[in-house]
């Protein structure tokens, strides 16, 4: 790294900050709602607190076990689950549906703060995360080499 | 003079691996030397830390060990065939012409859900990615200071206004959540773990249980079938006038499987509709989690529905979960390029505070994204994205 260049990270937000399961329930999905001190300055706690119940809604929904469910199993149990390999799941529409969720949420409130939902499906359905969405560069002394130099590494971090 | 500039860059930008200087990654511009290193996208299965097997490019997960599963394959079909063969034409003649059909339903079944049974990811957890790791040993500690050590070994959750202990898998690096368990055999994490299955040469868990007691069920069937349709050709034989003796001659080897498996199988099937109908696996029945025998008192099952009509449909009839290791999914370019285990290097954080605790995890483990831009794509997408 140049030492003309320093980067900045926003220092409350230094590391990613996970939401856990919440296993009240039972083993079906569910995140915890209680709002992290790390994001306290970060954002608001209602809009948080929307979204992870709007996640464990989509989950919810997912994993209910109702009259489309049971059709659903019993015509693959007729079919001996053959028809898994050409159909699409529920789950798997509802797995869709939250990943266009969680892009627009990321999109419209998180980018703008500067954070980062990422798909918990990405982590094994563990946890929810929260990440570092920006890095701030700065150039100083010398404007010209600072020039060439952030060009440089906005181009090493696109390769990266 | 200060010249702020903003930009978004990708978060696994912080977290991928920037082993060398500068330099190094002036000579990734020209492309020449970083292409000829990686030459083609390398998938998740490559790297998978388990110790699983895989085939036709990662659609086909296996246990290391197949087990008996030829044994059993070539039982079922030596039975079967020589059923058809030297059963079917005498008992159509002088029974029915279902029977084969019967038959052939069955031995279909048989072998497609045994297959699914063994060729279907049971359920693996992947393992926590260092950051996770890193989390979870840091929220241990309350004094204020921020250290990193391993997590007890258990942490305890209500379920169901019912004690439950997780305990902490240290190949894992995580808190195993209810009903999982770790196998030695696969060296993964599997949920609603049940049991692992030599016959099957596979674990059996929350995403193939459906297709094992399919399996089990259907192969008690078969095997009934079988032997009664044995029995009564013999008997019929016997009457014609030959003698019992010399009927049995003819159609040994199959009496014999069928005799001793049928016992077995039903017992088995047996077993499972209890299990099913509990919603209990036989991990937790044979460790006597939610009987008492572990010495708790007063202790229920927290995950029973209390109906065994409702029990059985959630657990055979229920939704099907996806797999969570994304078998298929490609590598990050220059990750496939590295032999090494990847450092987390971030700059200005204690990261070596991480690497110290977490060193030495896959590659896997590291939090491999496809997507260059910042929102992640869909686990199962085929992307092979470049950063180049």
């Amino acid at each position: 790294m140049s030492p003309d260049i320093q980067l900045e990270h926003s220092a409350s937000l230094a590391n990613k900050v996970f939401i856990q399961r919440d296993y009240s329930e039972g083993t079906t999905c569910k995140f915890q709602t209680k709002f992290p001190s790390e994001l306290e300055s970060r954002i608001e706690r209602t809009l948080f607190e929307d979204t992870v119940k709007t996640l464990n809604n989509y989950y919810a929904e997912a994993e209910k076990i109702g009259g489309q469910s049971y059709l659903e199993g019993c015509l693959a149990c007729a079919t001996a689950y053959l028809i898994f390999l050409c159909m699409e799941t529920r789950y798997e529409k509802v797995l869709k549906k939250i990943a266009k969720y969680i892009q627009e949420q990321n999109e419209k409130i998180y980018a703008p703060r500067g954070l980062l939902i990422t798909d918990p499906i990405e982590r094994g359905m563990r946890v929810v995360s929260f990440e570092c969405a920006w890095l701030c560069v700065y150039a100083c002394k010398s404007i010209s080499m600072g020039e060439k130099d952030g060009g440089r590494r906005e181009e090493v971090s696109k390769q990266e | 003079m200060k010249n702020c500039e903003y930009q978004q860059i990708d978060p696994q930008a912080l977290s991928t691996p920037t082993p060398t200087p500068p330099p190094h990654a002036a000579a990734a511009e020209s492309g020449n030397e970083q292409d000829k290193k990686a030459k083609r996208p390398r998938r998740k299965w490559e790297v998978f830390p388990g110790k699983n097997r895989f085939y036709c490019d990662g659609r086909i997960i296996v246990a290391r060990q197949s087990g008996v599963l030829p044994l059993t394959l070539g039982l079922i079909l030596v039975t079967s065939g020589l059923f058809f063969i030297f059963d079917c034409p005498f008992l159509v003649k002088h029974l029915t012409g279902c029977i084969p059909v019967i038959g052939g339903v069955l031995f279909v079944f048989v072998v497609i859900t045994l297959l699914q049974t063994s060729f279907t990811d049971p359920g693996i957890l992947p393992r926590a990615t260092p950051d996770e790791a890193a989390d979870i040993e840091k929220q241990i500690d309350n004094t204020g200071n921020t250290t990193y050590r391993p997590p007890p070994r258990t942490k305890e959750v209500l379920i169901n206004q019912q004690v439950v202990k997780l305990k902490y898998c240290f190949t894992c690096k995580m808190f195993r959540p209810p009903r999982t368990s770790h196998c030695s055999l696969c060296d993964n994490c599997v949920e609603r773990f049940d049991h692992h299955c030599p016959w099957v040469g596979n674990c059996v868990g929350k995403r193939n249980y459906r297709f094992f007691y399919t399996f089990i069920v259907s192969l008690s069937f078969l095997t009934a079938f079988i032997f009664g349709c044995v029995t009564t050709h013999l008997a019929l034989r016997a009457q014609g006038g030959k003698g019992l003796v010399f009927a049995l001659q003819e159609s040994p080897v199959e009496l014999v499987i069928c005799f001793f498996s049928v016992w077995s199988i039903l017992g088995l099937s047996g077993f499972h509709t209890y299990l099913v109908a509990s919603n209990l696996t036989t991990n937790e029945d044979i460790k006597g989690s939610w009987s008492g025998k572990s010495g708790a008192e007063d202790t229920t099952n927290p995950y029973s529905h209390r109906n065994i009509f409702i029990n059985c449909c959630s657990v055979l009839c229920g939704p099907m979960p996806p797999s969570l290791i994304d078998r298929r999914g490609f590598l990050p370019t220059e990750e496939s390029a590295q032999t090494s285990s990847a450092e987390v290097e971030t700059p200005s954080l204690a990261a070596k505070n991480e690497i110290n605790v977490v060193g030495g995890s896959s590659q896997l483990a590291c939090g491999l994204q496809d997507s260059p831009s910042p929102v992640p794509a869909p686990p199962n997408s085929h992307q092979n994205s470049s950063f180049a």
